[in-house]
């Protein structure tokens, strides 16, 4: 057993144009102290997986099937009250937006002491300290000035940090951050990063970390699951993913990115492009969804849906003709 | 040497108290491609604006093909926009929603009355091929195309006219890694065959790295260092510069767990308060007394090294214990 285990999650919502199947049967397991990566395209189901966790998708509309176990107790079935304690003090969420999750009307000082007075009942003057401390750990400099500022007074980076703040001001045990650094500039995603690295060194925190950016995965995750239309195309240890990856599509990304741009005609410089685009989540076909643009399709492709099948020691890959194991992209 | 398409002398805009450029001199030469990188709020965009004159300069020249365009009229500017084309980050906010795709591409042709409205169409057509655009889509709205095809589009209406220069302000930055990939080899392919210079604002190096034929670092309203991509990608000079490349993610797990990073302390100063002497000092690990007070020029004494705005590559105020061009260690 992991400290989380999702098994078979599918998500869809019903909505004016039809059924839209946003997670198509997803399974994953994350560890004490491991952080792992949801990456993929725009789309793709990253979202929506991580919030089923949580149970922070929209209620009326959300159709959800599958297991969501923490520490072996599922989720899915949970009474609300109850899960209400596991959001925020087990498992907790750093949205994208800092600036629209932090009340603009009070302090950050006051919004951090307000999560640690709902859940663990400290009093008003020891909420403020453990505040305090809590920016220290985000690497805010001068932490006591700071929680007397509003958060128009702080740069983005700064507000995201606050936001990390409060997500692990009850030091919970599966931290979700979706696309935490994407607003930030380079320099300053650094330093994010670190403070990551740091929570899951000092605390044990588990990192479930939403990102499209293969070189934050690359700098900072355990393992990665790979998303495509709604299912994960592939899952392995990081450095094993970017050394030997199985599927088409994972290989398309690599070689996609600027860094790994080659000298064509000409002495023109090339991105291997992935052509065509991302099936409709309005509809769920037979076979495999990335088939009309894969430069490896077959025949036999189009006939069944390929299942996640174990290429190494917690390498899995969905594809009936994946790259040879040792090929470079 | 033949004249710069592009030349920008002591650069100032300020929005009332907000000094988003503050002294910036920079030059673009025929089918020359210059990428403009640095922080969010560094003044990249505002160059840009200045260029096109979406916004009032507050003080410095622009020329445009040798002509002195910063203190034009309006109608006196309208013939040289023919020149000058802009593509934007936002694909979408920046096609009018109403508009047809041809309505939207052959615009310009018609506002500068260069196209009946039927050679217009042929036009249109034929800009949209190279774009790696259907003729089928010149009937559909903006929200009926992807976000890739929507920067076609925007490529393909700042193209028509084919300028001698165009302005990109973050053209790929919303688009996923595989639309991207198409879009900046689509690029790189029209700057070459139609022979355009461009300066290209990005925050992201490694776009740069793969277009840009020399880089300009801005700093808070300035550069702070520019040279050949290859040299400044090779020997980067200012502590910023050296910061941005070691910070910039690498997507390689082996080479990202192995290197130094250097992770800038200090906070981030405002632009309505820039610092006094060397604008990075608060942040700057390589600090010194001379820094604080007096500001470095964007210079280099010795010939064929690319400039940089730091006095530990200038001697003049350089302490004796500074090693020249001495890098950031950890
Ligand atoms: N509340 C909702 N109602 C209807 N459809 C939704 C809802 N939330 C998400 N979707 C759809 O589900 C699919 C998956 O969305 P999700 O937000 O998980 O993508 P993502 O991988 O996080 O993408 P991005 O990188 O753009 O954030 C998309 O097609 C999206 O439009
Ligand atoms: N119209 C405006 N009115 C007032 N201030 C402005 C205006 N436009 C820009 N600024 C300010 O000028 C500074 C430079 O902005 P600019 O948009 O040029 O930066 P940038 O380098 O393009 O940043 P980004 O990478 O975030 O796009 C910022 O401090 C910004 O807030
Ligand atoms: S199953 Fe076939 S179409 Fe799908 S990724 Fe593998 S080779 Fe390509
Ligand atoms: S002049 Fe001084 S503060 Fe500025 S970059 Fe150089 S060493 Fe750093
Ligand atoms: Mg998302
Ligand atoms: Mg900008």
């Amino acid at each position: 057993m992991s400290l989380l285990d999702v098994t078979d999650l599918t998500v869809g919502f019903d909505t004016e144009d039809g059924h839209v199947h946003a997670v198509k049967g997803i399974s994953f397991s994350l560890e004490e102290g491991e952080i792992l990566a949801l990456c993929g395209e725009s789309g793709c189901g990253k979202t929506v997986t991580a919030m089923a966790v949580p149970r922070l998708l929209p209620p009326q509309t959300t159709r959800l099937s599958g297991s969501i176990r923490l520490d072996g107790r599922e989720l899915t079935t949970l009474p609300e009250p109850l899960m209400r304690q596991v959001r925020g003090k087990e498992v907790s969420v750093v949205f994208q937006e800092p600036m629209t999750s932090l009340n603009p009307s009070f302090t950050v000082g006051f919004q951090i002491a307000e999560v640690l007075r709902r859940h663990e009942n400290l009093s008003r003057a020891a909420a403020r300290n453990r505040a305090a401390e809590l920016l220290e750990l985000v690497g805010i400099p001068a932490p006591a000035q700071r929680i007397k500022e509003y958060p128009h007074q702080l740069s983005g980076g700064m507000r995201q940090r606050v936001m990390i703040a409060i997500a692990v001001a009850c030091s919970p045990r599966v931290l979700i951050a979706d696309e935490p650094t994407t607003a930030l500039d380079v320099t300053i995603q650094a330093g994010v990063l670190d403070v990551f690295r740091d929570l899951r060194d000092r605390l044990g925190t588990a990192i479930i970390l939403i990102t499209h950016d293969l070189g934050v995965v690359a700098d900072i995750a355990d393992r990665a699951v790979v998303m495509y239309a709604g299912r994960a195309a592939e899952q392995a240890p990081v450095e094993e993913l970017f050394a030997r990856p199985r599927h088409p599509y994972t290989l398309g990304l690599m070689k996609a990115l600027p860094a790994a741009a080659v000298t064509g005609p000409a002495g023109r410089r090339r991105l291997a492009e992935i052509p065509g685009m991302v099936p409709s989540p309005l509809a769920d076909l037979d076979g495999c969804a990335f088939h009309a643009r894969c430069p490896q399709r077959q025949d036999d492709c189009l006939a069944a849906r390929p299942p996640l099948v174990r290429h190494g020691p917690a390498h899995l890959a969905a594809c009936f003709h994946p790259g040879h194991s040792g090929e470079q992209p | 040497m033949t004249e710069p398409v592009l030349q920008i002398d002591s650069l100032v805009k300020h929005y009332g108290q907000v000094r988003a450029v503050d002294g910036l001199s920079l030059t673009i030469g025929q089918g020359e491609v210059l990428g403009l990188v640095g922080e969010s709020g560094s003044g990249k965009s505002t160059v840009g604006k200045c260029v096109l004159r979406l916004t009032e300069p507050t003080s410095g020249t622009i020329t445009l093909g040798g002509r002195d365009v910063t203190h034009l009229s309006r109608r006196a500017m309208r013939p040289l926009r023919r020149d000058v084309h802009m593509v934007f980050q936002d694909p979408y906010s920046s096609l009018n929603p109403r508009f047809s795709i041809e309505q939207i591409v052959s615009e310009p042709l018609l506002r500068h009355k260069l196209a009946s409205r039927r050679e217009a169409y042929g036009r249109v057509a034929a800009m949209l091929e190279k774009v790696g655009l259907r003729t089928e889509m010149m009937t559909r709205l903006p929200h009926e195309l992807s976000g890739g095809q929507r920067q076609r589009v925007g490529l393909a209406r700042a193209l028509i006219l084919e300028p001698r220069l165009v302005v990109a302000d973050e053209p790929v930055s919303a688009l996923d890694v595989s639309v991207q990939a198409s879009v900046l080899n689509l690029i790189t392919d029209l700057q070459r065959d139609m022979g355009f210079s461009c300066l290209f604002i990005t925050h992201d190096l490694s776009v740069v790295e793969f277009l840009a034929d020399r880089i300009a670092v801005m700093y808070l309203g300035r550069i702070v260092e520019t040279g050949p991509t290859a040299d400044l990608f090779a020997e980067p000079r200012h502590p910023y510069t050296q910061a941005l490349l070691s910070a910039a993610p690498v997507p390689d797990p082996v080479k990202a767990r192995e290197r130094r990073r250097i992770v800038l302390r200090g906070d981030v100063p405002s632009p309505l308060d820039p610092p006094a002497g060397c604008r990075f000092h608060t942040r700057c690990p390589l600090a010194f007394d001379a820094c604080r007070t007096v500001e470095p020029e964007l210079a280099d004494p010795r010939s064929g090294v690319h400039p940089a705005a730091c006095h530990l590559v200038t001697p003049e105020h350089r302490p004796d214990a500074a090693v020249p061009g001495r890098t950031i260690e950890y």
